[in-house]
């Protein structure tokens, strides 16, 4: 009986709203319960987006996480703004090439990964969402890591089905991705 | 099975509409229920139907006006401020009996007020909201499915009793993505004599009208209409009962406060709180009945609310103010935490001891 609430935020354009959709079809797909609410409004233009999701064996409740359990954050202000509200033993997912500092909390798992570099030098500049959604999926297991394709369809659109393979290569990047 | 797809609350609105025979839709964009109008101007050409964005709320609701006298389906959609816009095309229609969708997903006020979700529109949309002595029904959806499910339901209310039927949704509602199995599409059977279809010389005229300069006609028209309302307070009543069976306190709210309210009663009840949920599905008619049975078990109530207390009353007069009815409440577009709700039941605990 387990529950998920996880909490995705960056800059507008990062693709964290996409990162939470992603997740939620894979969670769909799984057959769990699941909620994705993005925020919306005028910080998403150039400022912080943000997006709830929530995978669970039981039916979801409220769909507004505020103290996630899985954490993953894209830029500073992101960090600054939500590393108090993890709950207690969360796994917080830290782009580090755009967020130079550690956490200060040590009741919490961080992780490391600096994927906005990896996207870089792998040749997909915008995927680092991915790298960052396949390092959670390995340490947090919030969905599994089959089949990955059949819920990348649902997102990516069918008129660029060149972007499932540079997709799927970004979240294999970030699912070996050791550091 | 039809298949589970991920949809947004508006997005679902809108598809709902569409598959329940709605060809003609009349709006204006505002945050944050766009998507529901952006999903009309994509699909509606495709199926024949009408989108039209019109230069005003006050226009939208006029066009809704006309083609309702036609007896065709037909529906707006707006937030908050464009609702207020609405008002009096809202009452015409409610004065000429006429059915028609309105969908309000509601942002904080009052004025331009935010673009975050509440609920503060409650009085205006269940004590009427425009001139004169009529109601709405009222429904309020508190998922995905929701949304969906309910669309059909006003639609179907809507022609039944001949009256304007209102969704009273608010941004989270119309912003979040749940998975929802879509209704399969249906052809709305109801007969409508009164609708102005053209007489082909071959029936009297019909009128669509709400003016009546004899007051002993319109008082005759307003007794008629609210023995109309006095059935569908009978018939029409939806609600949710949520771990009622031995709750020694209720907690009554709709749509996204329920959801909030569910997660608190889940963890209140871990602590050995006995508390369960009644959830109007319809605000009006308001589930007086289902509070007022609850009142003789129940130690107390508290109405959760993103508004300064408006649902209040009702819950206040449904059961006559046999037991006290407290408050849990945020306004302005914030949303109450599990944790408040829990504060505020540990609170009455207390007070018990």
């Amino acid at each position: 009986m387990a529950t998920n609430n996880i909490l995705i935020a960056g800059f507008g354009g990062q693709g964290v709203l996409f990162a939470g959709k992603f997740l939620a079809y894979k969670g769909l797909l799984e057959e769990k319960e699941i909620s994705w609410l993005p925020s919306y409004g005028p910080e998403m233009r150039g400022g912080t987006a943000n997006c709830s999701v929530i995978i669970s064996d039981t039916p979801v409740g409220s769909p507004i996480v505020s103290t996630p359990d899985v954490l993953m954050v894209m830029n500073l202000p992101s960090l600054d703004k939500y590393e108090a509200a993890a709950a207690k033993g969360a796994k917080v997912f830290v782009d580090s090439t755009l967020i130079t500092r550690k956490l200060v909390r040590d009741d919490v798992d961080a992780y490391y990964i600096p994927a906005t570099q990896m996207a870089k030098d792998l040749g997909i500049p915008t995927l680092a969402n991915m790298i960052m959604v396949g390092k959670v999926i390995k340490e947090a297991g919030v969905v599994s890591f089959d089949n990955m394709v059949d819920s990348l369809k649902k997102v990516v659109s069918a008129k660029r089905a060149e972007l499932l393979e540079l997709n799927l290569k970004a979240i294999e990047a970030g699912y070996n991705y050791i550091g | 099975m039809a298949e589970k797809v991920l949809m947004k609350g508006n997005e679902a609105i809108a598809e709902a509409a569409i598959r329940a025979g709605c060809r003609h839709y009349f709006g204006y964009p505002i945050t944050p229920q766009t998507e529901l109008a952006a999903y009309m101007a994509k699909r509606m050409p495709k199926i024949g139907g009408v989108f039209l964005q019109a230069e005003s709320e006050v226009s939208a609701i006029n066009m809704v006006y006309g083609v309702a006298g036609t007896g065709l389906r037909v529906m707006t959609s707006s937030s908050s401020p464009g609702v207020s816009l609405k008002q009096e095309g809202i009452s015409y229609i409610a004065g000429a009996d006429l059915p028609a969708l309105i969908v309000n997903v509601q942002r904080g006020g009052p004025g331009l007020g935010g673009i975050q979700p509440s609920q503060s529109d409650y009085f205006q949309a269940t004590k009427g909201g425009g001139h004169g002595d009529y109601h709405l029904i009222v429904l309020a959806p508190a998922s995905v499915q929701e949304m969906a499910d309910l669309t059909a339901t006003a639609f179907d209310l809507a022609d039944k009793y001949r009256m304007p039927t209102m969704i009273l949704a608010d941004g989270t509602m119309g912003q979040m993505m749940e998975p929802v199995v879509l209704p399969e599409p249906y052809e709305a059977k109801s007969e409508k004599p009164w609708a102005v279809t053209g007489t082909k010389c071959e029936r009297e005229h019909n009128i669509i009208n709400s003016l009546y300069l004899v007051p002993e006609e319109l008082e005759k028209v307003n007794f008629a209409r609210f023995e109309k309302y006095k059935t569908i307070e009978e018939n029409e009543v939806m609600y949710e009962e949520y771990m009622m069976d031995d709750a020694e306190y209720c907690i009554v709210a709709f749509g996204i406060a329920a959801r909030v309210s569910k997660n608190a009663i889940n963890a209140a009840r871990a602590k050995g709180i006995k508390v369960g949920l009644i959830r109007p599905i319809t605000l009006w008619p308001f589930p007086k009945d289902v509070i007022n049975k609850a009142a003789d078990k129940v130690k107390a109530f508290i109405s959760v609310e993103l508004s300064m207390g408006q649902m209040i009353e009702d819950v206040k007069l449904a059961q006559e103010c046999k037991k006290p009815v407290y408050l849990c409440n945020r306004a302005g577009g914030m949303i109450p935490e599990p944790e408040e709700i829990i504060a505020k039941l540990e609170e009455l605990e207390g007070g018990n001891d």
